[in-house]
């Protein structure tokens, strides 16, 4: 187990590196990097002594390591747009994205998988085409569409949810949260619902397809050749089994879901690292889309790792083959 | 090829030559699917419709949208014909330049398809030939690509989109409509690319083993023959399968890009942009500006996916 | 028990496919007395494993029951409602198919699954059940049962696991246990025991078997009697010996002329010209007809039934009635 948790750890960094030097290109060589660091206002002394600092005429890897070295305490520089600095900008916009990126997820997970059983035991019924059927269209529609929608039937037409901003938020130390407060709540609502609809329909299909899938093996036959109880065999084993993949690749999405949030945050104006993204790529603020490239590396990295020890966790196969693997050594 | 499951092992031994061209045995069971599945029809009629419309739009649309000297500023903010205020020249009404929104629906539906189509052509020529090559040289090239494609894999593709769409407005600050559009395909074909390598790698691994392609290495058939010749043809069903869900994940992307404001330049105006000039109006009253290109391009992506579901379910002979 | 165990008669099976409707299973019929052994032999496709399906009601859609019927200790069981038929399997009926890995639930241990079967089908405590499980397993051969009991299907090898199936399938005692090729994707070393093992427990307890297999030595070796199948009907049914020596239909023959014998002069090995038919266009009459060298206009015109011909039964014409085949 040990070995394998070593394995995929190092794979994490080597992921992290590669992606740092393609931050560290874009920074360093598209556009300048001085600017980068000081911003647009800095005297001729500031830069001159930054070149220096910098070693800008040093050989590329010093640079990479310089680049890394600020990347790690999380120095990005300074944003072209507003002129503040990088680290504190994401810092203040990181818990909206997050917190809306969570309450989606559950969301997603929520519906979607009683919903994917469903359409998958009662494969032939109508109620369950029809659920297939919607569920193509969340899978079809683009986000945006579904965002204005949204806000023109429940914001502009019925007025039961506000249409833009997190409304109230409690501070809570370094993080400011909108989940303690009804007035949060009521914000957060239809910009998750937005960012569900993808993966809701995503998740919903996928539990079905493997569901189906489980229903047609082996030892789900054998099982009703035991004679066993539909609701046994339906969910003790064939749900089981589907549950594996899916939660796995739930996991994953939580990912994307990270990044979809780029688009719902812009229809929505909600105050998250998403919409600071757009910003920085229609300006172009090459230190803000540098910083925001390597925190989704680190985020995606660990979700991935966390996924992976999950699906150890969970399936008796892949847990008996590590330890056998280590036995063996 | 077919599995074969039990209560079908009588059905398919008993059919003959079971090394059949799988493009022939496709062609004639698919047909038949698709004449028995009336969703699947109703979504081809629709996205033919709309293909139709986008590629005959010059004849069809009654008015150029493009063309500055042609529009009247007195003509703008019209209505659709059917309300009152509107006027039968402008059928579905005019935007706040005073362009026809149908002219312009045409018009955009064209590039919204035309980005898509490239961006699916580029990743497929890219993608499996990388595939083939991975899978049939196997060893450190393998390994080498295959890492690459985990990687960019677990990124979400409208991220990377962005990234490649920013970068290259940046080198290219300036750039004209073709390399502004390059970009934007390029952009969207990156992560897909990555996709259907790692599907046809897949594929070509298992065909690779199998005693048809040794028999034939021994006879002599060069290696470049052997993959175009042999083995592509038995990875084709899931690259269809893939090539069509994502022309309809590449239409959605160009859309929300454009607007987003970072996809096509505002000078060729896809369903996107008009969504995005639209949703300024959207709360004066005046929907027709967003409703009508929102429409038409959830038709046109539900029909593509539509027929991509249904192609994965005709595909797969155990999902029946 | 006065009449068959278990009594199959006249069944067909169909599937709606676009050439039209396909007839797997035509007319079917043979009989299983209690703790008989009949073995179910003819090549891939010719509807074996169908058969077995159809009578433990596990036919997957689109194909279905289009006539005949099945009984089970003098009462009929192809038309019983859903439940019922739950309750049949497991119970009454024991199955167990080919591939005894992906038979059990990988994410389950072999103890969890047997326990959930026998409470399926008996009154019985958790504990209770435990030991009768174990029980199951010694029973089976399989070594150190209880400290097996706690493992992971993936743990065991192929052999073991197949005990494992055998045992889930014998563990709410049916009177009948329809084993589809419980032997083919196991080693060879490993078949012998696992048909021992079969022929033992089933003895034991007074069940039947129905042993699906496209092999006739397995059937030489195991079985009671044999029914041979071609093209979803039964050709010739009789006990294994006279089978096997004096076969009387023309396609049984040639099965028993095709298996090689140490004792051959080498030359070419004996085949039956010809491939199975295609379910669209299975002959008219007799099925075998076009690859039967003693065929004549009658075996076209006209399908035979099965009649006694020496001590088996066989549905031809011109049934082979000469001295026995040699070994």
């Amino acid at each position: 187990m040990l070995s394998f948790i070593l394995r995929r750890l190092a794979q994490a960094v080597l992921v992290l590196l590669v992606v740092g030097m393609g931050a560290f290109s874009l920074f360093q060589y598209v556009g300048d990097p001085v600017s980068n660091m000081l911003g647009q206002d800095a005297t001729l002394a500031q830069r001159e002594r930054l070149r220096d600092e910098l070693g800008l005429d040093k050989p590329a890897p010093v640079q990479f390591a310089h680049f890394v070295g600020n990347a790690l305490v999380g120095d990005f520089g300074v944003s072209l747009r507003q002129g503040r600095e990088v680290s504190a900008l994401i810092a203040e916009r990181l818990p909206a994205t997050l917190e809306l990126s969570v309450v989606a997820a559950a969301l997603a997970v929520a519906l979607g998988i009683p919903l994917g059983v469903y359409a998958a035991l009662r494969r032939r019924h109508w109620d369950a085409k029809l659920t297939m059927a919607v569920s193509l269209l969340g899978v079809s529609l683009p986000t945006f569409l579904i965002g204005i929608v949204l806000i023109e039937v429940f914001s502009v037409l019925l007025g039961w949810f506000p249409s833009f901003g997190r409304g109230a938020t409690v501070q809570l130390g370094a993080w400011t949260t909108g989940l303690l407060t009804t007035d949060g709540w009521r914000h957060v609502a239809l910009p998750a619902f937005t960012l569900a609809v993808y993966q809701l329909a995503l998740v919903m299909r996928l539990v079905r397809a493997e569901m189906l899938e489980a229903l047609r093996s082996d030892y789900v036959k054998f099982a009703r050749a035991r004679g066993l109880p539909d609701r046994v065999v339906n969910f003790g084993h064939a749900l089981r089994n589907t549950l594996v993949p899916v939660l796995t690749i739930s996991g994953l999405q939580l990912g994307s879901l990270i990044a979809f949030s780029v688009i719902t945050e812009t229809v929505f104006a909600w105050p998250g690292m998403g919409s600071l993204f757009i910003q920085a790529v229609q300006f172009p603020d090459v230190p803000v889309m540098a910083a925001y490239l390597c925190l989704i590396a680190l985020v995606f990295v660990l979700i991935n790792l966390a996924v992976d020890l999950l699906y150890a966790v969970v399936d008796p196969r892949l847990r008996v083959h590590a330890i056998a693997g280590e036995a063996r050594r | 090829m077919r599995q074969r499951t039990p209560s079908t092992d009588a059905v398919v031994a008993a059919t003959p030559a079971a090394a059949r061209p799988v493009a022939r045995w496709l062609r004639g069971d698919l047909w038949f699917d698709f004449t028995q599945s009336p969703l699947a029809v109703l979504a081809a009629f629709v996205a033919l419709l709309c293909v139709g419309g986008a590629l005959f739009a010059p004849w069809l649309a009654p008015h150029d949208p493009f063309d500055l000297a042609t529009l009247d500023l007195a003509d703008s903010h019209l209505p659709p014909a059917w309300l009152a205020d509107g006027r039968a020249a402008y059928p579905l009404g005019t935007d706040d330049q005073g362009r026809d929104i149908l002219s312009a629906l045409l018009y955009g539906t064209r590039i919204s398809l035309m980005v898509g189509l490239g961006a699916v052509t580029l990743s497929v020529l890219v993608g499996v030939t990388t595939g083939l090559v991975a899978g049939f040289v196997g060893g450190a090239v393998d390994a080498v690509l295959m890492r690459t494609c985990d990687v960019m894999l677990s990124f979400p593709p409208i991220l990377i989109a962005l990234l490649v769409d920013g970068v290259g407005r940046l080198l290219f600050p300036h750039a004209r409509d073709l390399l502004a559009f390059a970009v934007l395909i390029f952009a969207l074909s990156v992560t897909d690319c990555v996709r259907y390598a790692r599907t046809v790698r897949g594929s070509t691994l298992v065909e690779r083993h199998k005693e048809y392609v040794q028999a034939a290495r021994l006879v002599g058939i060069s290696r470049g023959r052997l993959l175009r010749r042999h083995v592509l043809p038995n990875v084709l069903g899931p690259v269809l399968v893939l090539a069509t869900i994502q022309l309809g994940q590449a239409i959605v992307a160009e859309a929300t890009l454009s607007f987003l404001g970072v996809g096509v330049p505002p000078t060729n105006p896809s369903l996107g942009t008009l969504i995005r000039i639209g949703n300024d109006f959207l709360y004066a009253g005046e929907w027709w500006i967003t409703v009508f290109p929102g429409v038409a391009l959830v038709l046109i992506a539900m029909s593509v996916n539509l027929l991509g579901d249904w192609l994965r379910d005709a595909l797969n002979p155990r999902l029946r | 028990m006065s009449g068959p165990l278990l009594d199959v008669r006249d069944l067909g099976v169909e599937f709606p496919t676009r050439h039209g409707m396909l007839r797997a299973l035509d007319g079917v019929s043979f009989d299983i007395a209690a703790g008989e052994i009949l073995g179910l032999v003819g090549e891939s496709g010719a509807g074996k494993s169908l058969t077995g399906a159809a009578i433990i009601g596990l036919l997957e859609p689109p194909g279905r029951v289009c006539r005949g019927q099945v009984l089970l200790e003098g009462q009929r069981i192809d038309d019983l409602p859903r439940e019922a038929m739950r309750r049949l399997r497991g119970r009454r009926i024991g199955a167990i198919f080919q591939d005894p890995l992906t038979s059990l639930d990988p994410l389950y241990t072999v103890g969890h699954q047997l326990v959930e079967t026998l409470r399926a089908h008996l009154p019985l405590g958790a504990a209770q059940a435990r030991e009768r499980a174990v029980e199951l397993l010694r029973q089976t051969g399989v070594p150190a049962p209880a400290a097996r009991f706690g493992q992971y299907p993936h743990e065991l090898s192929g052999g073991l696991r197949q005990r494992v199936v055998i045992a889930l399938a014998l563990a709410a005692e049916p009177a009948l246990v329809i084993a589809d090729e419980p032997t083919t994707a196991l080693d060879v070393a490993v078949q012998a025991q696992i048909l021992r093992l079969l022929r033992e427990v089933t003895q034991a307890r007074g069940a039947a078997v129905m042993l699906i297999t496209h092999d006739m030595g397995v059937v030489a070796e195991t079985c009671d009697r044999v029914a041979v199948m071609y093209a979803g009907r039964v050709v010739e049914i009789g006990p294994v010996d006279e089978v096997i020596r004096r076969p009387a239909h023309p396609y049984t023959a040639g099965l028993m002329a095709s298996v090689p014998s140490l004792h051959d002069a080498r030359g070419r090995l004996a085949q039956i010209k010809g491939a199975l038919p295609r379910l669209g266009e299975i002959p008219s009459g007799c099925a075998f007809h076009p690859r039967c060298p003693k065929a004549s206009p009658r075996c076209s015109d006209e399908r035979p039934e099965l009649a006694l011909v020496q001590r088996t039964r066989a549905a031809c014409w011109w049934p082979i009635a000469e001295s026995p085949v040699a070994p």
